[in-house]
This record gives structure tokens, C-alpha cells and sequence, in this order.
């Protein structure tokens, strides 16, 4: 029996009943600081609290987050982009997770379902994100939900002078919006 | 990407079967819906088989029947059971290896080998069956829309 691409299989969670899918706000940041530090191992405080700034309650941005029984289980943000290299305004998704103990409730497709159907309703017809090519579990969590390669490819090169940038462990989200405080160097 | 005969045969096998769980198929029942050789395929299940993706059920209406889980099993994790996925391919042999042109076509032809493995492991038999259904509702949507225009 070949060893599955994704993470092994767990107990199903019971689909959750009562669950909803709403607005993030600014109390909910420490939950979902929580939640992305249990994914990716490490605890980005400040790096949260900007998200929220940008992206909470904005036009256009979308920062979603998924509570039962009055605990904050997972989120999702993306944001409408336009015109990168000639592609027309599209929606974007750089950010999602799921408390890894209420996994396979379908609570990532909720949340997704949910970020879409904003999007859409905003007029958008194009859904885009980026992943790390080794972020098997997202990458077949993005397509299990109908997404597929698309005309654009990221490139990437390391700019003169900088240090050597350690890789980014899989589901983590984008670097930090600004340098955190007392973070700023190597 | 080319894969081998057996490779192909084994995916056309293992999704045909996994569309219906609780349906049996004979090796000549696949092998006719996909034209290909019969003999070839019961090799290939012999192997789907041994790896516990399929299972052999005998008697009267026997045949073989999707035994994994489609939601965790990835094409990739079909298609190395065959080793047809060569990672170090984009290696140039021979005394030309070694040479900077070559190494410089050599990490060009590594990082195509990088994306379509990577593609390969993120879709699952459960979602390769679905994208079915999804090609076919955009073409729907897509004629509907022509049609109303």
C-alpha cells in the first residue's frame, strides 16, 4: 500500500453543527494566532495583529473565521487583485487554517465556500492562490475544492547582498506585512 | 510527461474502480472500455493488488474492486508503484554531466520534474473523479451563456 501524499488519516470529525462562519474581528486574533502557531510552529504575535488592520472589515479583503460553541477553529483571509502582469481583478487567498484537532470536519471547505462566495459576490470571477510546491496537504486541500494550475508561474531569485533566507515550513503564511519590532535583522 | 503503458493502465484501473467502490470489474470489462491489452492489465493488477489499492474478489461476478481510500491516495502514489517517476532524470550523463552548460540544463530540467511531481501528489483519485464533473458543468455554464447571448 503506497504511503498517501497528504497527512495520514485521522478520525473524521462529526460534521459540526452550529458552526458559522463570520467576520473575523479584533478579539479573534489571538485565537488564530493560536491556531497558525500549532500549524507552522511559530508564534508570529505581531504579524496578526497588522493582518487584522489590513484586512479585517475592509472593502475588498476578506479576513473570515470559522467558531463553534464559542471558540474560534479556523480562518481564511484573501484580498482582490488586479492587474499583476496584465491579469484582470481576481480574488486571492494567501492565508488558511483549521485547528489541527477539529481537522476533516469539513471546516476548511466552509470557510473556502464562504471566502468565495464574498468574492463573488464583489463581482469576481477568478479565484488565485500561491502555495509552497512541497505544501501537499493545501495544495490537494485548494484543488480537492476544484482549483488548478493557472497561466502564471512565481519566479523567484535572492536579491544581491541578502543573507540566505531559512525555507518556509509548509502552511506558513507569507512573511511578515511589516518587520515585527526588535526582528528587523537577521 | 510520458508514462509507460503499465503506468497508464494502472491509473485508467484504479480510477474506473474507485468511481464505484461496491462495483466489480473484470480485467476483460476495463481493458475493453479502454481498448487496451487484457493480459497487460491483469499484470498491472496483480501489482494494484499487491499494494492493496484493489482487491481480487472471486467466484461468479467476480473481478476487482476498489479497496483504498480515494480522498488519501494520490496519482503520484499510483503512478510510483510502476517507478516511473525519475527525479533524477534531469541528470546529463556521461562526461557531459559535468560540464557548467550541462548542469545549468540539468537544474532547468529538475525544476520541471519538481512542479509535476509536486502536481502529481496534490491530486487525489477522489478529486481526479470529481474534476470530471466540474469540466462538465463549466461546459454547460459556458454553452448556456453562449446560448443567451
Amino acid at each position: 500500500m503506497p504511503q498517501p501524499s497528504p497527512s495520514p488519516p485521522q478520525p473524521p470529525n462529526q460534521a459540526l453543527h452550529g458552526l458559522a462562519i463570520r467576520d473575523a474581528r479584533a478579539e479573534d486574533m489571538g485565537a488564530v494566532e493560536e491556531i497558525d502557531a500549532r500549524i507552522t510552529g511559530l508564534a508570529k504575535h505581531d504579524y496578526w495583529r497588522h493582518a487584522f488592520t489590513r484586512y479585517g472589515g475592509r472593502a475588498d479583503r476578506w479576513f473570515l473565521v470559522a467558531e463553534h460553541a464559542g471558540r474560534v477553529i479556523g480562518f481564511i483571509v484573501g484580498e482582490q487583485r488586479a492587474w499583476e502582469f496584465g491579469s484582470p481583478p481576481c480574488g486571492w487567498i494567501f492565508a488558511i487554517g483549521v485547528a489541527p484537532d477539529r481537522r476533516l470536519g469539513g471546516i476548511g471547505s466552509r470557510l473556502f465556500e464562504a471566502i468565495v462566495a464574498r468574492m463573488g459576490a464583489a463581482g469576481l470571477e477568478t479565484l488565485r492562490t500561491m502555495l509552497a510546491r512541497d505544501d501537499t496537504l493545501n495544495m490537494a486541500f485548494f484543488r480537492s475544492q476544484g482549483m488548478m494550475g493557472g497561466p502564471f508561474i512565481q519566479l523567484e531569485m535572492p536579491l544581491p547582498g541578502a543573507l540566505p533566507q531559512p525555507r518556509r515550513e509548509q502552511g506558513q503564511p507569507e512573511p511578515p506585512l511589516q518587520p515585527e519590532k526588535g526582528r528587523e535583522g537577521p | 510527461m510520458k508514462l509507460q503503458k503499465a503506468t497508464l493502465f494502472a491509473l485508467f484501473s484504479v480510477l474506473e474502480l474507485a468511481r464505484d467502490p461496491g462495483r466489480q470489474m473484470s480485467a476483460g470489462e476495463i481493458a475493453e472500455i479502454y481498448g487496451i491489452s487484457v493480459n497487460h492489465l491483469a499484470k498491472v493488477l496483480r501489482v494494484l493488488g499487491r499494494a492493496g489499492l484493489v482487491e481480487a474478489v472471486r467466484g461468479v461476478g467476480g473481478g476487482y474492486r476498489f479497496c483504498g481510500n480515494a480522498k488519501r491516495i494520490s496519482l503520484y502514489d499510483v503512478i510510483d508503484l510502476f517507478g516511473d517517476i525519475v527525479t533524477d532524470a534531469s541528470e546529463i550523463p556521461g562526461p557531459a554531466g559535468t560540464t557548467e552548460i550541462a548542469q545549468a540544463l540539468g537544474r532547468v530540467l529538475r525544476e520541471v520534474d519538481e512542479i509535476a511531481v509536486a502536481t502529481l501528489k496534490s491530486i487525489t483519485l477522489a478529486t481526479l473523479l470529481k474534476s470530471r464533473r466540474w469540466h462538465e458543468e463549466r461546459r454547460l455554464e459556458e454553452r448556456h451563456t453562449a446560448v443567451s447571448q
